[in-house]
This record gives C-alpha cells, structure tokens and sequence, in this order.
C-alpha cells in the first residue's frame, strides 16, 4: 500500500474520472433493478437503490451518487442526500430484511444536504432513525466507502457488520474545508486540516472504524476502474461468507458491539 | 458570566488565555442584566432569574447548566449518579484539547458535558439524562456518547424510562471520526432500550443541533421542546451560505419543528415537571389487553 497523505489522497479521490456508482454496479452486480422513492415524499436522486444479483444471491444495493459530469450532478445534488433519500434507504433496507437479502452501502457523499426544505422535512430525524435501524436490521450490512464519506450524511448508511474504505477514501467527522474553516477561520487551508484530521483508510483502520482497506489500482481507482470493481467484488465475497456463517443474535451482537467499543476515555 | 468564569479561570492557572481580552470594552456590569439572544430586549438579571431564566418579553427559554436543570426537574437528593468521573482521553491528537478539558472542568465543576443518573420524579424511578452546554457546548464525544448509551443500557436492564434533556452544538470536532461513532454507539443504545417495550421521553432545550439532532435526540418516543429554543441539523450560517439569504427568526425554532412533525408538544419550564409526572404515569399502566 502507498504511503501519501490524506491530502493527496483528497487530490484522488476528486480526480476527474474517479469512478462512481454509476460505474460500479454495472462491474460488480448483475441484474441491476433500481427502485424508487421513500413512499413518503418523494425520490431522491442522491441516493439510488435496487436489488441486483451478487455472484448468484440476491442482495439490495444502497449507494450514494457522485455524479461523473454536470447533468448527473444536477440530477443527483452533487451527491449530497435530503431526507428523503435517506428515508428510501431505510424503506430499501427494511424490505431487503423481510426478504432475507444482505444490504451492500456503497458510500461516496461530502455529506448530508444542508438546506431550508431539508430541515423542514427532518434531515436530523431522518438520520437518526437510519442509524438506529440499521444497528438493529436482521439481515447482513456491509458498507463500502468509495471516496468520501461525510459525517452523518455517510454514517446514515455506515452503520453495518463491516465497514470497508477504498485505499484512497477518506472518513470524517466534517469535510476538511468545514473543519478549517471552524479550527481557523479560513476554509481555503483544507487541505492541512486535512492532514491533522486522521480521516484516511489507514487512520480509521487504526481507530477501529475502518475493518478493511480495499487496494486501488497504483495511482488510484481512474487508472483502471474495472480492477477496482474486481477488488471490491473480491472484497464483497468474502465480507459476506464471513456473515453468512454467522446465526442472526451473533450476527446483532457483533454489529451492536462494533460500534459500542470506539471511544477513549479514563474513569 | 461566561466571561467572569473564564477570568477567574485565567487568574487560577496564572497563564495568559486565548480568551479574548475584555479591558478595552466599557465597563457594564454584565450580571446585573440579561440580553436575550432571541428577541433582544434587556431584562434585569434578577427578575430574568425569578422567571427560570426564561425572557420576560418573548418566552424564550434560556441555557442551564445540568445542576439548575436537575434541581427544578428531579425529586429532591435522589439522583444516584452513574459514571461520575469520566474522562475523555485525546484520541487523535488534536492540539491543546487536553488543556481546554482542564480548564473547562475547573470552571464548570463537570468532568464533560454530560450528568447522568438514577432518580425519581414526584416519586416515579427514571434514568435521567442532561446535557450541559457550558462545556465545549455540549459537543458529543467519547464520554458523551459513553455515558449516554450505559445510561440507556442501565435501563434496559433495570426495566425503567429515560428522560434526557438535550442540548449541543453536535459532534467534537476535536475527538473527529471517534466523535461522529458517538451517534451510532447511542442510538444502537436507545433500538434496545425501546425493544424492550420501555419508554424515552426526549426533551430538547437549547440548542439541540447536528449530530444529538441526528441521533438519540430525534428518537424519543415523545419529544418535548422547550419553547423558542434552536433545534436543528444544519448550522444556520451554512444554510444561509447556501442560499445566499437571510433566515427568518422562527426558522430551526422549537416551534418551526412542532410545525414540520418533529417534535410532539412545546411545554414551558414551570410546567415540565408536572408534564414529565404525568406522561410517567401514562405509561406505568400497560393498558388491559397486555396486562399480565
């Protein structure tokens, strides 16, 4: 594994033509059938979800849409999810549950949406109740971070049996820009909050957020996307013979104890 | 009377603060007087305070810290407190985080930003939760978010309801990734507590905002505010940044969320306690068909 900074792997990961979802359910799944709308409100195109084949098994995708030119960001707000994509992606994973379908999260968002009709509708809540769903959901979760995963906006579908980061991805509390901007009064230094902020595959694989780092291609996943889909087929196989093995109470309780154990504190 | 804490603060660790230097500023003796952050009219300190530090113009709500909360919400010397003397330890090196914990524990008396317990309203056990936003405003770290989800564990496991007060600025920037785990480590905490048929009572005070909004404190069964307090997910700034205008007042208000379904009810301080008694009660009988 290469050794840069989180800051060049920023440099990466907005490379244009890093490959997105869109370029990557096509690769790894088979059968891809998008399903639409929360049932609530509305469809929101910051988040797309289906089922598709897996190597033969069903499984539900949930992905977060960067989109690769102006005309898909437009139709995907820059990947960045209101309320009701999050409520789909709940709808999604309930309905994956009641057939037995593992869910995969492919997670690529600088965050949630912030805006005056997201508040409205509950951007919080809708967070909040992903979270707690998802923590208890009766079914297999792997979540995969392709490029950024920003805060809530990404833990909504982060909250899983096994989180995997692409080599290059990064993981954050805040985007580097936002993090700057509150430390320094100046968002223009992202890129050295960037570095102090301990966001990268490896950082987060040390802090026990991250459980595997999928390898990318020697210069990044835009040098040959069909090796990266390849590495994270590989990577979805295996997280899923692990979870299979498993009965539903271990299955709960590893997920629960996942995230009960982070956090550093004396008493 | 912030600042008078942080004075004293200074003086006691006989270093020079990052905190800003007041001297050149008039002298207005502060404590006499209360400017309210909402309507802005000025009350005197005093009758601000007879009024439980609410605005006698526009209702608003003001911050207490845990100890003021506790006092006006629990019986009297029964909290029992659970995980006193919590620290958060520094878990990715953020610069002078360990310092300001140190400083903000001597002027707040609080080890983090978080009291948790077991205590009884007008007589009723309850685990209670309060959030205080006088330290590092409340932000939710590795001690916050422990506390919280043992709180909730204890519950589950002693079959008794939960009321937590919450308020925070959202998640620490200074824990980073860590932090943000805080928001799953909770809400797995609340799924249990709430499978077990056991009931969570949410009330949000100010500010409630970012990641408590975007975790534990939407998922009350009932969610109570306190009238005209912040409540929200999105800093007010980013939006208007955004959208390049100027928010109205009401927007990200206690009552802007009962308005869009987030929150149940808005009840005012001098009645909280009565409303917290009686929703207890509401919920001691299971109700016929499930009675054992």
């Amino acid at each position: 594994m290469s050794d840069k900074t989180a800051s060049q792997r920023l440099d990466i990961i907005r490379m244009k033509g890093r490959p997105t979802v869109n370029d990557y359910i096509p690769l790894v799944f088979d059968d891809f059938f998008e399903l639409h709308g929360d049932r609530l409100y509305g469809d929101d195109g910051a988040v797309k979800g289906g089922i598709a084949y897996f190597k033969g098994t069903p499984v539900t995708v949930i992905a977060q849409v960067k989109g690769r030119n102006l005309d898909e960001n437009k139709a995907s707000n820059f990947g960045m999810p209101h309320p009701e994509g999050y409520r789909k992606a709940l709808r999604l994973a309930k309905q994956a549950e009641k057939f037995h379908r593992p869910v995969i999260c492919l997670i690529d968002t600088a965050g949630a949406f912030c805006g005056v009709e997201a508040e409205q509708r509950g951007q919080g809540e809708a967070i909040a109740r992903d979270i707690m769903e998802f923590m208890r959901l009766k079914t297999p979760v792997i979540s995969i971070i392709l490029g950024e995963g920003g805060s809530g906006g990404a833990l909504a579908l982060g909250v899983c049996d096994e989180l995997a980061m692409l080599e290059n991805a990064i993981y954050s509390v805040i985007s580097p820009r936002g993090f700057a901007s509150l430390l320094w009064k100046d968002a223009s230094r992202e890129r050295e909050a960037a570095d102090i902020m301990h966001i990268t595959a490896e950082d987060l694989k040390e802090l026990k957020v991250c459980d595997y780092i999928i390898n990318e291609p020697a210069e990044g996943a835009h040098t040959d996307p069909q090796a990266a889909a390849a590495a994270i087929s590989d990577y979805i196989f295996s997280a899923l013979q692990r979870k299979f093995q498993k009965g539903l109470d271990e299955l709960l309780n590893e997920r629960y104890n996942k995230f009960r154990a982070i956090g550093e504190f004396t008493e | 009377m912030l600042d008078d804490i942080f004075s004293v603060v200074r003086q006691r660790w006989g270093s020079s603060s990052p905190e800003k230097d007041d001297s050149k500023k008039p002298d207005i003796p502060k404590d006499l007087l209360f400017k309210c952050p909402r309507c802005g009219s000025v009350s005197f300190s005093e009758e601000f305070n007879a009024n439980g530090k609410v605005c006698p113009s526009c209702n608003y709500h003001s911050r207490l810290s845990a100890r003021e909360r506790l006092d006006i919400t629990i019986d009297k010397g029964t909290l029992e407190e659970l995980d006193r003397g919590m620290v958060s330890k520094n878990p990715i090196d953020f610069p002078g985080y360990e310092a300001k914990q140190q400083a903000l524990r001597a002027s707040t008396g609080l080890k983090d930003a978080v009291i948790t317990g077991k205590a009884k309203i007008r007589g009723r056990d309850i685990v209670i939760i309060v959030m205080d936003s006088h330290f590092l405003m409340a932000s939710m770290g590795s001690v916050v978010g422990e506390k919280i989800a043992r709180a909730f564990e204890y519950a589950t496991e002693h079959r008794l309801p939960v009321i937590a007060f919450t308020a925070s600025g959202g998640a620490r920037m200074q824990e980073g990734i860590v932090s943000l785990m805080q928001m799953a480590k909770t809400s797995g905490a609340v799924a249990l507590h709430s499978e077990a048929g056991l009931l969570y009572i949410t009330v949000m005070t100010d500010p409630t905002t970012g990641g408590v909004t975007a975790s534990f404190a939407s998922l009350g069964d009932i969610i109570i505010a306190e009238p005209k307090v912040l409540i929200g997910f999105a800093g007010r700034r980013v939006i208007e940044g955004t959208i390049r205008q100027k928010l109205p007042d009401e927007f990200q208000s206690a009552e802007f969320m009962l308005e869009n379904g987030f929150v149940d009810m808005i009840v005012e301080r001098k009645k909280m306690r009565r409303t917290l008694a009686h929703l207890l009660a509401l919920h001691e009988d299971k109700g016929g068909l499930h009675n054992e």
